[in-house]
């Protein structure tokens, strides 16, 4: 079963799925949903059954397939997993299907959540109402009618502007997904700029298309960002490539370009470009800025995938990039990148805590919590690294979870503001416990699989950079704060809701139940069992730290008692 | 016997492609002369098309050819039948826009008495008379004969002819726009004064390496620079001013100024001709004089064209940033693009000089295509070129708009695009050849033109359109077969490269 082409498949099915919905009628809304639905499934169900065959014992890289595609510059169509870009392709094939069914009436005629404006509203266009009604065609065998319209008062604006059609946003989606795939799946560095660049299109038009007010000036600041990290990457890869060459033949294979020769002023010529474009990515302080105006105004969906997956590319490429190709280079930044990280880790939280705007707070968080997932990458330790993978697909469900939660809430209320909302948990109590356990996950409470992540992360860091973890705990304790101060101000106290709304708004409806429901069972249960993750994780992890020529413990550690001994 | 010429030996095979291109300019000239008013377009058309396949036929024919032929004076090399054979097929769908007539509800984008005094009641009466201008297809094909002559001209005095073979009919061309007339002419006036100059210019520098080493023949010019006693400041200054020439029809700053007007105001598929053709053309040319005449003295000249390429990228990016007009954008746009493509050509490398023709064929379909997408957004005045007319294109007319913003994300270099790999193909030959600082420029100004590109994305796919905005006129098959060529080119030398790149790497041997 191993010969198949697993990864092949898994980004060609998404790709027909999108190609399927354009080719639907523009009016059959209800159907283009189902087709996405339908598809992101079966990738998940191709990815689980691809995970099973996955042997963590066995080779590094797995379902591996290599073609020459350009021979010309020695590039080669070359995927593999090893463990590490295993779980978040395993994480990608979990959200993306969640994101559709929780992004199912984003794309209808779009109400404009304008911030202090809280009377605009819209509710499903007829048609999309009447056929989520008619549909009895559901995940889990659901019931017939999942899926009620919004209760929200009535007449929608004589015409509400609208965006781009419901197709095209689940094809972008679904487009989405396949470039997300090739990225983590690509063990070719020109293959992996190739969807390093090429994901940030589908993620441009999902926001500029279909987001909040703003929506493109954060689309234009999202794509400049990127693409100004990426074409400093390009610069780099072109530079290896011509390195590699001037060694034999010029090759873009990873596993060859590992322990290459060069000198160190090159090396940290090389390593500065992809760092920055990673950076960028992740992000890290100071390359931030651009990711609070992108998470807030990206529709839910979106911001779920771009926090959850995009960002994670920085990391995953830290780890898989940065450190294997630039030992030399990693070890002599290392220190000053720890630095950053830290910052960002505590600037993060304290402007979360001052952010009014739900979306942009969660965008914050992820600045600190991508601080601690770079601290733990940089740290060099195979346990504060086995937690930095852990962590980064915690916080995609963690996260993830926490943006649907807020995406539920700000489409009942229409308003993104914290003071706008008191009490809701009063009046719609399924949604305030959801609200509570993803944000719980997100102060990495301990019981939920944040904590695990977390723990390794700072225990691993504390035997190479004592101050360091120090410092990053602080961090925890901010979490708590602007967590639990978001929840007690929006969802505790007496009932008040963003004038316009009336004095209810319905509890979460089974579609978003559905969606956001295997989520918080995920980081339960990965919070006891870690197990199945970092089985198939540290094996990887020990790959990346020989490459890389680091070990345990740290061999700068001074007389002291060691640190608590990593056995692995 | 002091009269005793000796006769050059003439072998007319290898330039074949020449001679069909100017015997069927010449045959234009008779059908003009010769057939009836009403079937003339319909046999103009014919004829250019038949005679520029003709010419690609020929070109397939003769790959591999390496000599040169006419007493050293014409080069049959790799590179010339690689440009001449994208010559041609950009010809022909250069030729397909011109002929367009269902988009302009009188008649084409050409007007058919472009000597009327611009504004009088004869002009105004000219804009909507239905009469065709069929003249411009033998000046097309006479232009384009040219620029195929340009790049195979290993004698500086037959590339000087060839240069203003090419140029002549294009000043001409420039000033025929049927709408805004007297932008059109006042941009033909341009061209004309400041293409005059460069010519000037050009023919100063022949004239100072004629005395340097005592002959145009670019083979004698490098066999000049390895001897000791020549004078160098001949050497010198005759680079300078050959290079002047040369810079001008690129479009490389600081010689770039005539681009923006020249670009606006031609009509617009003689914009699409002049943006693809003439920079292959005038790449040609740069690179048969730099690699075979100064090759061997590239550290005279290095640190000057290091400096034009770096300033060409960063002034194009920057100044398309403020432009508010597509086709006025699209010519700052193509003076960065002119800048990328430097790169390549300082590689001085048989990579470098792959690398730039591969990127020359890819950027020609793609800007080629972009402007005939242009065309086809009107409103009642003609052509709706202010960006601001664009917004919400993507809402009306997605296919349009989309094809238009794929067009822009190539030129923008995203992967999976041709531009991605041209711009691919330079950068790694020009690192490969030490001048990875100009590759830094190239990636930093790559991200500003992306700023630019990306913005009209915004205009066209997330703005509210305007109430009164233009309408995407529905193209006859002329159009629309070039821009389906333009996009097939554009995706397929983005995803599948290789045979293309074989080809360009095949031909990047140049006779001497």
């Amino acid at each position: 079963m191993t010969d198949l082409p697993w990864l092949t498949i898994l980004g060609v099915v998404p790709l027909v799925g999108a190609a399927v919905l354009m080719a639907l009628p523009r009016r059959q809304e209800l159907l283009a949903k189902q087709v996405a639905l339908l598809t992101s499934l079966v990738v998940l169900v191709l990815t689980i059954v691809m995970c099973a065959a996955f042997v963590p014992a066995g080779d590094r890289f797995q379902f591996v397939q290599a073609y020459d595609w350009i021979p010309a510059f020695g590039v080669q169509y070359a995927v593999g997993v090893d463990g590490i870009a295993l779980v978040l392709i395993a994480l990608i094939a979990v959200l993306v299907p969640v994101v559709v069914l929780a992004s199912w009436h984003d794309a209808d005629a779009v109400h404009v959540e304008q911030l202090p404006v809280r009377g605009t509203t819209s509710a499903p266009v007829a048609t999309a109402t009447a056929g989520s009604g008619a549909s009895s065609v559901r995940v889990g065998g659901g019931t017939a009618v999942l899926d009620p319209p919004v209760a929200t008062p009535p007449p929608p604006p004589a015409d509400p502007p609208r965006r781009g059609s419901v197709r095209s946003f689940f094809a972008l989606l679904l487009v989405l997904e396949t470039m997300m795939i090739g990225v983590f799946a690509a063990t070719d560095v020109f293959l992996f700029y190739v969807f390093f660049e090429a994901m940030l299109i589908p993620m441009y038009f999902i926001i500029g298309s279909y987001g909040g007010p703003r929506r493109s000036y954060a689309a234009v600041k999202f794509l400049l960002y990127s693409l100004f990290g990426g074409l400093l990457m390009l610069a780099a890869v072109i530079g290896l490539y011509v390195v590699s060459a001037g060694q034999g033949e010029g090759t873009f294979a990873f596993e060859q370009l590992v322990g290459l020769e060069m000198s160190t002023g090159v090396e940290i010529a090389l390593f500065s470009g992809f760092f920055i474009a990673f950076a960028i990515k992740a992000p890290l302080f100071p390359f931030h800025t651009w990711l609070p105006d992108a998470g807030a105004e990206a529709p839910v969906g979106g911001a779920v995938l771009l926090v959850g997956i995009l960002d994670k590319v920085g990391t995953f490429g830290f780890l898989r990039y940065c450190l294997p190709l630039f030992p030399e280079a990693s070890r002599i930044l290392g220190p000053y990148v720890i630095v950053l990280c830290v910052i960002g880790i505590l600037y993060g939280a304290l402007l979360a805590m001052g952010q009014r705007d739900l979306k942009r707070l969660i965008s914050y968080t992820s600045i600190s919590h991508f601080g601690f997932i770079a601290l733990g990458v940089f740290a060099f330790t195979s346990q504060s690294q086995t937690g930095a993978v852990l962590y980064m697909v915690n916080h995609g469900l963690s996260t993830g979870a926490l943006f649907l939660v807020v995406g539920f809430l700000i489409a009942r209320g229409r308003s993104r503001l914290t003071e706008d909302y008191s009490g809701v948990a009063n009046v719609a109590p399924v949604l305030g416990g959801t609200f509570l356990v993803a944000g719980l996950s997100a102060l990495a409470l301990p019981g939920l699989s944040t904590f695990v992540s977390e723990f390794l992360v700072l225990l691993g860091t504390y035997s190479r950079y004592p101050v360091a973890a120090v410092l990053a705990a602080i961090g925890v304790i901010l979490a708590a704060l602007y967590i639990l101060l978001m929840y007690q101000r929006t969802m505790q106290g007496p009932l008040r809701l963003p004038a316009g709304i009336g004095d209810r708004i319905p509890d979460l409806r089974l579609r978003e139940v559905l969606a956001v429901a295997p989520l918080l069972a995920l980081m339960v249960f990965l919070g006891f069992y870690p197990k199945p993750l970092t089985d198939v994780i540290t094996p990887a992890v020990d790959a990346t730290m020989l490459d890389a020529g680091f070990t345990d413990p740290a061999p700068t550690q001074g007389n002291g008692a060691p640190a608590a001994a990593p056995t692995r | 016997m002091p009269t005793d010429i000796l006769s050059p030996q003439l072998s007319y095979g290898p330039i074949a492609p020449l001679l069909i291109v100017f015997g069927t300019a010449l045959v234009g000239v008779l059908v003009e002369a010769f057939v009836p008013a009403r079937r003339r377009r319909l046999a103009q058309i014919v004829v250019a098309i038949v005679g520029l396949l003709a010419a690609f036929v020929a070109v397939v024919l003769l790959a591999g050819t390496h000599e040169l032929v006419f007493a050293d004076a014409i080069a049959v090399d790799g590179m010339t039948l690689f440009l001449q054979g994208t010559l041609a097929v950009l010809g022909i769908a250069a030729i397909l826009l011109i002929s367009e007539r269902s988009l302009d509800a009188s008649g084409g984008a050409v007007v058919s008495r472009a000597a009327v005094l611009p504004g009088s009641r004869e002009d105004v009466a000219l804009a909507e008379a239905t009469d065709v201008q069929t003249e411009i297809y033998p000046l097309a094909l006479f232009s384009l004969g040219g620029m195929m002559l340009f790049p195979a001209s290993n004698n500086l005095l037959l590339m000087f002819i060839a240069l203003e073979v090419l140029s002549l009919p294009l000043y001409l061309m420039a000033g025929l726009a049927r709408r805004r007339r007297l932008l059109s002419q006042e941009a033909a006036m341009k061209y004309f004064l400041l293409g005059a100059f460069s010519s000037a210019f050009f023919l100063y520098g022949v004239a100072l390496l004629y005395g340097y080493a005592g002959s145009v023949d670019l083979g004698e010019v490098a066999a000049a620079t390895g001897l000791a006693q020549s004078n160098e400041a001949l050497l010198l200054a005759g680079i300078a001013l050959l290079a002047v020439g040369l810079l001008f029809k690129v479009g490389a700053v600081p010689f770039q100024a005539w681009t923006p007007d020249v670009y606006q105001g031609s009509p617009t598929p003689v914009t699409a001709l002049m943006a693809a053709c003439t920079k292959i053309a005038a790449f040609g040319g740069l690179l048969r004089v730099f690699y075979v005449g100064f090759g061997s003295v590239e550290w005279d000249w290095e640190p000057m064209m290091w400096a034009v390429a770096i300033l060409t990228m960063v002034v194009g990016a920057l100044l398309a940033v403020t432009q508010t007009d597509v086709k006025r954008m699209l010519a700052y746009s193509a003076v960065a693009h002119t800048g990328f493509i430097l790169v390549g050509v300082i590689a001085l490398s048989p990579a470098g000089l792959a690398g730039t023709m591969f990127y020359l064929l890819a950027y020609g379909f793609t800007t080629l295509a972009a402007f005939a997408v242009v065309t086809l957004v009107r409103d009642s005045s003609g052509e709706a070129t202010h960006l601001a007319q664009w917004a919400g294109l993507g809402r009306k007319s997605p296919l349009v708009a989309g094809t238009f913003a794929f067009f822009l994300f190539a030129l923008a270099g995203i992967p999976l695009t041709s531009g991605f790999m041209a711009k691919f193909a330079v950068f790694t030959a020009a690192v490969d050849s030490g001048a990875t600082g100009l590759v830094v420029v190239g990636v930093v100004t790559s991200a500003v033109t992306a700023f630019f590109y990306a913005r009209v994305v915004v205009l066209m796919f997330f703005s509210e359109p305007a109430p009164d905005g233009p309408t995407v006129s529905v193209p006859s098959g002329f159009t629309a077969g070039a821009i389906a060529l333009g996009l097939a080119v554009t995706v397929v030398l983005g995803v599948l490269p290789q045979p293309v790149l074989d080809l360009a790497e095949q031909a990047s041997r140049l006779v001497s």
